[in-house]
């Protein structure tokens, strides 16, 4: 072939190149446009609009918008209710976080250890995951029920105080944390499987050769060094769910009693929906998504890159 | 230093038998391989010497102590994992290291943070790092005690693996298919390094592999298995030059043994594709049996005239392989349906023709008889050629 001949044809092949690279470019886009125009309609747009309410005092049935700034957001600093709820919403964290996701582990490594009953205990841990929290939600208010309730009737056989559980302002907000509980461990216990069956088994052997003798001690030198990515993916989620407790109170205690129980969606609801406060409604949204960031951005920056081996 | 007796190992999974009675004395610094097709038992024995597996019935003892009551590290036996089991989120140093901290330390001066208390870890943790530098130099790893397993290339795990077996100057190490993730080349060179590791070490080594190679290469005796039990226990040279069974013979040698079907003449001697091979054997007269011959037992006949004892087979030539020192030679025959396989040193004269005539020493023949079993040939029929008996015969004592 002549040396005119290859240009020639590098040409044609450039050309035809770029036409084929133009058309791939089409066929991307076309293909990222349905996921994109979602996103957009159903995520982005309304996190603007919503952003853009939250800087005025628009009310459900106003005519005009006026803008008053950051109002909203100094109003909410000093709202007793939104502190109230704002501190309960951590404290359910606080309890829910740990005791699910040290409850799921250990769950997780007894049922792991079974062989034959394994699935039964994966369905009953994970039943809760698979029901329907509101209707779960209003089964557990039977139970707790200081007069008809079992739990009660329970404490009462085996010569325990009784206690009004819901209506205790002192123990509303624990209840609730239980009942959090009792929901995630079974979801974390699942996660924490899928963990610990990528551990390889060599290494369990290995660590049996190498003087490992007990169960604790191989769960401190395999087990939990390595289940490290799974615990930052449980704990993420864990907090981000806990976070966004809503279902429960709506149905067992509606903030009550005296307040105890109230939590951020729960104040955002009643402002939004019941009170029709909608701009501040709003404002308390950007503020809880605002936390959601920051669970997001910890997990991306700080835990990813120390966890991983 | 040990001396691990196994006596009558049985093994079932299930229903499922795996080791059918294994019965085994491996000699104080000795190089045991255990070598086998996957699925004959091998690894699992080596496991239960590990006592990472419990046996159904039967006694491993280690210097006349049995050990079937000990957890694995009580054993003092260290392991080597064909996956190399590194744990991922130790450093190297860590990694060989950890024998000796699970030894030194207690539980609660393990603990993270609450270890710091213990007044006397540090001292304890220092003399444990100056032995794995010691370890770690004489595998030449010692650049690389800070890095993870994951930074390490295949050689390098594998080093690290072996320097965590060594680290406790175990009574025996068991090595499970150690080299199997190796690429070739590295794995010839680590073929002599643990030759020379356990020259040095003098410690038992018992060595799983399924690669014949390093079993003949480096063992001092070497346990065929097939099926859960031992078909053959010996050096290397016993198993090459006498093998029991036919599977031995097929197994060990590459490329491998050429097998032909033969009878038994009404004189006692072997007929083998309707030519007379003057070994006589006490086997009843039509009796089936398999001769064996090793690719380097047979070559293509020259200008040389037939010696006595010699038998010419017919042949054609199918194709030559070059590997540069010999030339692995591939011929049909007539009445047999696979080629028959023939070593020659890279200096033989390949003719032109593609029809030679195959040249073998009846003495050089291994017969097996229907079982495939070992038989050897009668007496007389040896007296007639003991000058031809091949040099590697005569080293063979007798095998097992």
């Amino acid at each position: 072939m002549s040396a005119l001949a290859m240009t020639g044809g590098g040409r044609m092949l450039r050309r035809s190149g770029g036409r084929q690279a133009f058309i791939e470019k089409l066929n991307g886009m076309a293909f990222c446009l349905p996921a994109t125009i979602l996103l957009l309609v159903t995520c982005l747009v309304p996190l603007c609009v919503l952003v853009i309410i939250s800087f005025t005092r628009y009310e459900l049935g106003d005519l005009d918008i006026r803008f008053v700034g950051l109002a909203n957001f100094s109003k909410a600093l000093g709202d007793p209710v939104f502190r109230r709820s704002l501190f309960n919403t951590l404290l359910y964290m606080a309890i829910v976080l740990p005791g699910s996701v040290i409850l799921g582990l250990l769950v997780a490594v007894l049922v792991h250890g079974r062989k034959r009953t394994r699935p039964f205990y994966e369905i009953v841990y994970f039943l809760p995951v698979t029901s329907t929290l509101i209707a779960m939600a209003t089964v557990w208010q039977f139970l707790l029920h200081p007069k008809i309730g079992p739990i009660n009737a329970f404490l009462q056989l085996v010569g325990l105080p009784q206690h009004a559980f819901l209506s205790d302002p002192a123990l509303a907000l624990p209840t609730l944390a239980v009942v959090g509980m009792w929901q995630l461990i079974g979801f974390n216990m699942v996660l924490f499987l899928a963990g610990l069956s990528a551990i390889p088994r060599d290494l369990y052997e290995a660590a049996e050769v190498d003087g490992c003798a007990s169960a604790v001690d191989r769960f401190l030198t395999i087990t939990w060094p390595l289940l490290g990515p799974t615990m930052m993916f449980v704990i993420v989620t864990t907090s981000i769910t806990a976070f966004k407790i809503f279902d429960t109170v709506a149905v067992m205690t509606r903030g009550g009693p005296m307040g105890s129980s109230e939590v951020l969606l729960y104040a955002v609801y009643l402002e939004g929906f019941q009170y029709f406060h909608t701009a501040y409604a709003a404002a308390l949204t950007v503020i809880f998504l605002a936390f959601i960031v920051v669970f997001a951005v910890i997990q991306t920056f700080v835990l990813e890159r120390r966890v991983h081996y | 230093m040990a001396r691990v007796e196994l006596r009558s190992i049985t093994k079932s999974f299930g229903s499922v038998p795996v080791l059918a009675g294994i019965d085994l004395d491996i000699a104080d610094g000795e190089f045991l391989t255990l070598v086998g097709a996957s699925g004959c038992g091998k690894s699992t024995l080596v496991r239960i010497i590990a006592g990472l597996e419990p046996q159904t019935s039967g006694t491993v003892a280690i210097d006349g102590h049995p050990i079937d009551h000990l957890r694995p590290h009580e054993r003092r036996v260290a392991m080597v994992f064909q996956s190399y089991a590194l744990y991922p989120h130790m450093t190297v140093g860590a990694n060989i290291g950890l024998p000796l901290t699970m030894q030194r330390l207690s539980l609660w001066e393990r603990l993270p943070l609450v270890k710091h208390l213990s007044p006397r870890r540090r001292g304890v943790m220092r003399g444990i790092e100056s032995e794995v530098r010691a370890v770690a130099s004489q595998l030449q790893i010692e650049p690389l005690l800070a890095r993870k397993p994951a930074q390490l290339s295949g050689g390098q795990r594998q080093r690290v693996a072996l320097g965590r077996s060594m680290v406790r100057h175990p009574a025996a190490f068991l090595m499970d298919e150690p080299l199997s993730n190796l690429d070739a080349k590295l794995r010839v060179h680590m073929r002599t390094e643990l030759a020379e590791l356990h020259a040095r070490l003098k410690t038992t080594f018992i060595y799983v592999t399924h690669d014949q190679v390093e079993a003949m290469t480096m063992s001092d005796r070497v346990a065929m298995m097939d099926a859960g039990a031992i078909l053959q226990l010996g050096t290397p040279t016993e198993l090459y030059a006498r093998p029991a069974t036919v599977k031995v013979a097929q197994f060990i040698g590459s490329p491998s043994i050429n097998l032909l079907p033969a009878a038994v003449r009404a004189d006692g001697t072997i007929d083998v594709l309707g030519h007379r091979v003057p070994l006589r054997t006490a086997l009843a007269e039509g009796a089936a049996v398999t001769l064996g011959l090793r690719p380097e037992a047979i070559a293509p006949r020259g200008e040389v005239p037939l010696q006595p004892g010699q038998v010419a087979l017919p042949a054609a030539m199918r194709r030559a392989e070059n590997l540069g020192s010999e030339y692995i030679l591939h011929f049909d025959v007539a009445g047999h349906a696979h080629p028959l396989i023939c070593r020659v040193p890279a200096d033989h004269e390949l003719g032109e023709s593609g029809n030679v005539d195959l040249v073998f020493d009846a003495a050089a023949c291994h017969l097996f008889d229907a079982g495939g079993a070992r038989v050897e040939p009668v007496d007389g029929a040896r007296g007639e050629r003991r000058s031809r008996v091949p040099l590697y015969l005569g080293t063979g004592a007798a095998a097992q």
